[in-house]
């Protein structure tokens, strides 16, 4: 029988040769199993001496510690290496793209109309909106427009065989909403019109907003004031000077166009402005008392506002768009922009 | 409305300068445009006398002039153009002058030879001196023109001509005297118009008028002028005036009522009085009464239009047009001069009606001062009497209503005018501003009684005079109030589906939004929808956007062809928008819907996974992310035949009562037509019937384990899988938590005409965990029901 020093010499060595987990285990099993060397030597025991018997039995006992603990080393060394390797080998290029379905976009016609919806919802207005394919009363009639009258000279109107028309301004769902609601009144509606005209600054279908305001206390003065704080939204500055013109539509007295300085050029005159420094974005009034009698609405107790807008006007000078006609492409190259 | 500078500064007395003006004007509602020089910046020009003139000895069209400079000089010039002559006065560039030339360069006079013959200045022409585009010759001056006086002074060319963007509602300031009365108006400057005195009249003769049609026609003056000069030149003061507002210069009786036109703002027309017949008649036209116009045109009359007629047929279009057979020529010695008042709403759209635009009809239409009439009257003949000579006979004035000379009165409550525009206004600035207007009123206990100018047909309500106030006053001087108002809290509903939620959705999931016109391409239309009644557009803006879609596929292939034609191979685009029909009644009628369409490969290109073109199943897992938004509606796909689709690959979306939309893949033989090369799936939805949901509502979940037992079948090869999954259903297990079809094959190893399928069931129970028995039992039972439905036998 080998010495027990000769025998942990070997097992030593055996230990750190263990090149696997596999083969550190058979080494445990070798020396430490059932039948291993050590258990061998434990089982030996009793053919010593009785007076040797507790010296050796404890220095056996001492060696198998021994060897247990460098085995648990070597394991842990060998499943160190082993994760080591493994994280070596699974090593990923972590700027390659993911792997996804890429996302899309929303128009920036709906961005817009989005963006002034939550605007004017601040200001406790809702959203209306009304039929594309108009009738005579509700486009024009109904907003003081009678028949010939030369302001609508100024609407290149779309009709039907059938008589009706694509409503030129969202102004028609004014009436269809004061029609049916009675005041106070405080809408919104954006939607789609139609102008017979088509160039490079005019497409034959756009989008506007239109703003109704209407209850016992309504001024010019609101009508300012709501405005002004709109477009300073609308343009996140604290500050946008604005200025309001007199002008004419029937249906709203007295009516206003509604300037914004330049957001290119900050009113120094640049190529979007023409030189001007102002940007003509609006038209409003007070509503009309005739309108207001055409739907029933007593003009001595209600006085209200209008406004109705371009969105993609608006689009356009808040994304720097200098082409009206692209927004109608739907060239995906475009429309990718707007994320 | 075109406005010399000079002209108004003639009649305003104001010490503004042009911009103060422009701005002002602009403010206050009649919108500055544009504003331009009249005559280009040169120096150097003057009155020049060509006292001799001799054809140059080498050169055919060359002349060899002496001109006089004025300033004690002949100087000798050599001149090209064809109307040099002796006599003649024209501009004269002196050596030294400058003249800015169209392109941007510069022209210096100075001492030249022309085919040997040395020049010492140049003769211009209207187009030298920027005051014309286009001349043939040299400017002719009149005989008196002061020789060497600086053509800038007697031109009066330092002027600038400002364009004025008239509103529908200012048909007054439509003319220079209305411009004029506006600018001191919001300027608060003098004001001085020409006094305007009747002309002495020199012949008895007058021509009879009868007013038939008196409520269009209210006011009628006439007038016979005998013995003009018809060859008289039009004055240069005239011309220019006429020509810096825009009006040709045509002859001297023309240019007069031109002139009173622009000056008044009062429409009128001369006649050839020897080419009347008997007298006028103002009346309404018969129906298919013919005219000729002056335009060259000749207009088939309705009964609804007013007329000038003589004893035999209409001779003009009332304040619209005169007719050419009656109109003056350079023949004309005498002349019947119309001065006339007609009502705005007689006038108004019958010009365009017959495909004209007058300044005439433009006027009237607005309405014109009828005070103007008479004074017009005087005024033109005054100038024709000065310029041609003739004998004028006494007006005649039929005033058949002379209400129109009165205004009503509108009372002006100063409480009205602080809740109209938010601020309240003391009564002496209202008193200015009225006084300014040139209203007459009066103050009573509630307000004042206000009676408007007669010009002004604008102003007829409290409010028309409250804007007056306003914009008078400026705008600016309103304040901007953002006041604290009573909160009015909007309810968001959670028990429908917004369209941004169905956008957001679509965006997440790779499409881009597109925006496609309303109006489309009827062939298209034939392809995409051939049974829809289009709604037709009378007055298309082309031929290709001619009706209104029944579809929004119409719009989207349209602009996925755009994008295949332009390199991009791979396009998932969406539309929400406006469909259009008709009713069981003939009406339109719209539809709010959400369409889209995918094509070319599902993913982008990329190095991570195994791309493929898009099919069918690819949108419809598009479609039914969709639907499941409308939590709690049930919704049915059917194979459905659809003539924009795929006869094997288009389905029908379905609620247990309405039909919701259809999708599938576009036809090969429509995807032949539009030159597409490669597949495209397409889905439409109505957004009405996807826009309700109910609540999310808990519901608890199961402590017991859930069971899963797969079965492998064979099935029919035309066995759908719904008629699976409604089998399944039949065998109304409560226990069945979910059920799902995993697998689907035919080919090798399965018999001809049929398939096999792996279904999935998913078994749970709510008070304890199921037993072998059990669960072999409830399968055996849906085996069964599998059988009997659709012949399903278990592999």
């Amino acid at each position: 029988m080998q010495s027990l020093l000769e025998l942990m010499g070997h097992a030593h060595e055996q230990i750190s040769q263990a090149a696997s987990l596999t083969a550190l285990d058979q080494v445990r099993v070798q020396y430490l199993g059932k039948s291993g060397l050590l258990t061998e030597q434990l089982k030996s025991l009793g053919k010593l001496p009785p007076e040797e018997r507790k010296t050796a039995g404890a220095e056996i006992n001492n060696a198998k510690q021994a060897l247990t603990l460098a085995i648990d080393d070597r394991k842990q060394s060998l499943q160190a290496e082993a994760l080591n390797a493994r994280l070596q080998a699974e090593k990923v290029d972590v700027t390659l793209p993911g792997r996804r379905m890429d996302t899309g976009n929303l128009h920036p016609v709906t961005l817009t109309i989005q963006r002034i919806s939550e605007i004017f919802a601040q200001l406790g207005f809702s959203l209306a909106e009304g039929p594309e394919i108009e009738d005579d009363f509700h486009n024009f009639t109904a907003l003081n427009i009678p028949e010939s009258h030369p302001a609508r000279a100024m609407h290149d109107t779309f009709y039907m065989d059938s008589g009706s028309l694509l409503r030129t301004h969202t102004s028609s769902v004014q009436i269809r909403h004061m029609e049916h609601n009675p005041p106070p009144l405080r809408i919104i509606a954006p939607g789609r019109v139609y102008r017979c005209d088509s160039d490079m600054t005019h497409s034959p279908m756009f989008h506007q907003v239109e703003g109704l305001m209407v209850d016992e206390d309504v001024t010019f003065a609101d009508l300012k004031g709501m405005l002004e704080a709109f477009f300073k939204a609308f343009f996140e500055v604290d500050e946008l000077p604005t200025r309001f013109r007199a002008t004419f539509f029937p249906f709203t007295e007295p009516s206003a166009e509604t300037d914004i300085q330049c957001v290119h050029c900050g009113g120094d005159g640049c190529r979007v402005c023409k030189g001007t420094g102002w940007l003509e974005v609006m038209g409003c009034g007070m509503v009309h008392p005739n309108v207001l009698k055409n739907v029933g609405i007593d003009s001595e107790k209600y006085t209200g506002f209008a406004f109705g807008f371009g969105v993609e006007r608006l689009a356009m000078l808040r994304y720097q768009i200098n082409d009206l006609r692209v927004m109608f492409d739907n060239d995906v190259r475009f429309l990718k922009q707007f994320s | 409305m075109k406005v010399s500078e000079k002209w108004l500064r003639e009649w305003v007395g104001a010490p503004h300068t042009l911009d103060e003006i422009a701005d002002k004007l602009t403010m206050s509602g009649c919108e500055v445009e544009a504003r331009e020089p009249v005559a280009a910046a040169f120096t150097g020009i003057v009155v020049g006398h060509v006292v001799e003139r001799e054809k140059h000895p080498d050169a055919d069209k060359l002349s060899v002039c002496k001109v006089d400079n004025g300033q004690g000089e002949i100087l000798q010039i050599v001149c090209g153009a064809s109307n040099v002559r002796a006599g003649l006065k024209a501009p004269l560039a002196l050596l030294g002058a400058v003249l800015p030339l169209p392109d941007g360069k510069e022209l210096k006079i100075k001492k030249g030879k022309l085919r040997g013959v040395e020049s010492f200045g140049m003769l211009c022409s209207a187009v030298e001196l920027g005051i014309a585009d286009k001349s043939d010759g040299l400017l002719e001056l009149p005989e008196d023109a002061p020789v060497g006086v600086n053509i800038r002074e007697y031109l009066q060319l330092d002027d600038e001509v400002i364009e004025l963007a008239i509103t529908a509602n200012r048909g007054d300031c439509m003319s220079m005297i209305g411009v004029a009365r506006e600018t001191a108006l919001v300027l608060d400057a003098p004001l001085k118009t020409p006094e305007i005195a009747p002309v002495t009249v020199r012949c008895e003769d007058t021509f009879p008028v009868d007013v038939q049609a008196a409520d269009a026609c209210p006011r009628y003056a006439g007038r016979i002028i005998r013995n003009i000069d018809p060859q008289a030149p039009t004055p240069i003061w005239m011309q220019e005036k006429l020509r810096r507002a825009g009006i040709r210069s045509i002859s001297a009786t023309v240019d007069v009522t031109n002139y009173v036109l622009l000056e008044l703002g009062q429409p009128m027309h001369a006649f050839d009085l020897d080419k009347l017949q008997n007298g006028i008649v103002v009346r309404y036209a018969k129906d298919g009464e013919m005219l000729a116009m002056l335009d060259g045109r000749t207009a088939t009359l309705r009964r609804d239009t007013l007329v000038i007629a003589d004893g035999s047929r209409p001779v003009a279009m009332a304040g619209v047009m005169g007719g050419e057979p009656t109109s003056v020529t350079d023949a004309t010695r005498n002349v019947f001069l119309e001065s006339a008042h007609f009502r705005p709403a007689v006038i108004m759209g019958k010009a365009r009606s017959y495909g004209l635009q007058t300044d005439s009809a433009a006027r009237f239409e607005r309405g014109v001062d009828p005070d103007m009439a008479l004074k017009a009257m005087e005024r033109a003949t005054r100038l024709i009497v000065d310029i041609c000579g003739g004998d004028a006979g006494p007006v005649v004035d039929l005033c058949a209503d002379s209400s129109v000379l009165e205004r009503k009165s509108i009372l002006l409550r100063p409480e009205r005018i602080r809740r109209v525009l938010g601020v309240s206004m003391d009564d002496a600035i209202v008193e200015g501003v009225l006084a300014r207007l040139n209203c007459e009123f009066s103050r009573m206990e509630s307000g004042w009684w206000v009676k408007a100018p007669l010009a002004r047909f604008d102003l007829a309500i409290e409010e028309d005079l409250i804007e007056e106030l306003a914009r008078v006053r400026g705008y600016d001087s309103i304040p901007a109030e953002l006041r604290p108002r009573a909160p009015r809290i909007i309810q968001p509903s959670e028990k429908s589906v917004g369209q941004g939620r169905l956008r957001n959705l679509l965006v997440a999931r790779g499409y881009q939004e597109a925006v496609t016109f309303s109006f489309v391409d009827p062939k298209m239309e034939l392809m995409l929808a051939p049974t829809a009644d289009n709604i037709v557009l009378a007055n298309p803006i082309s031929a290709d956007l001619g009706v209104m879609r029944s579809t929004l596929w119409s719009g989207l292939l349209r602009s996925v062809v755009y994008n295949l034609n332009r390199q991009q191979q791979r396009v998932r685009l969406f539309e929400v928008g406006p469909a259009f029909f008709k009713d069981t009644a003939g009406n339109p009628q719209q539809q709010t819907r959400l369409a889209g369409v995918i094509t070319g490969n599902l993913y982008p290109e990329q190095w991570g996974q195994v791309n493929r073109p898009v099919d069918f199943y690819d949108l419809k897992g598009d479609v039914e992310a969709l639907l499941e938004q409308a939590a709690g509606v049930q919704f049915h796909f059917a194979p459905v035949a659809h003539a924009a689709l795929h006869p094997g690959q288009s389905a029908e979306i379905m609620t247990q009562t309405d039909v919701v939309g259809w999708m599938g893949m576009l036809h090969p033989r429509i995807e032949e037509k539009l030159g597409l090369e490669q597949p495209v799936y397409l889905f439409e939805l109505d957004m009405r019937l996807l826009a309700q949901r109910i609540l999310p509502k808990y519901q608890a979940i199961s402590r017991f384990p859930a069971i899963r037992r797969d079965l492998a079948l064979l099935v029919r090869e035309d066995v759908l899988a719904v008629a699976l999954e409604n089998a399944v259903r039949k065998a109304a297990v409560p226990q069945l938590v979910s059920y799902y079809l995993f697998d689907v094959y035919s080919g090798k190893g399965i018999p001809e005409g049929r398939k096999s399928v792996a279904l999935s069931l998913i078994l749970q129970d709510f008070s304890r965990t199921l037993e072998d028995a059990e669960i072999n039992r409830i399968v055996e039972g849906v085996v069964a029901s599998l059988q009997e439905e659709v012949g399903a036998t278990l592999r």
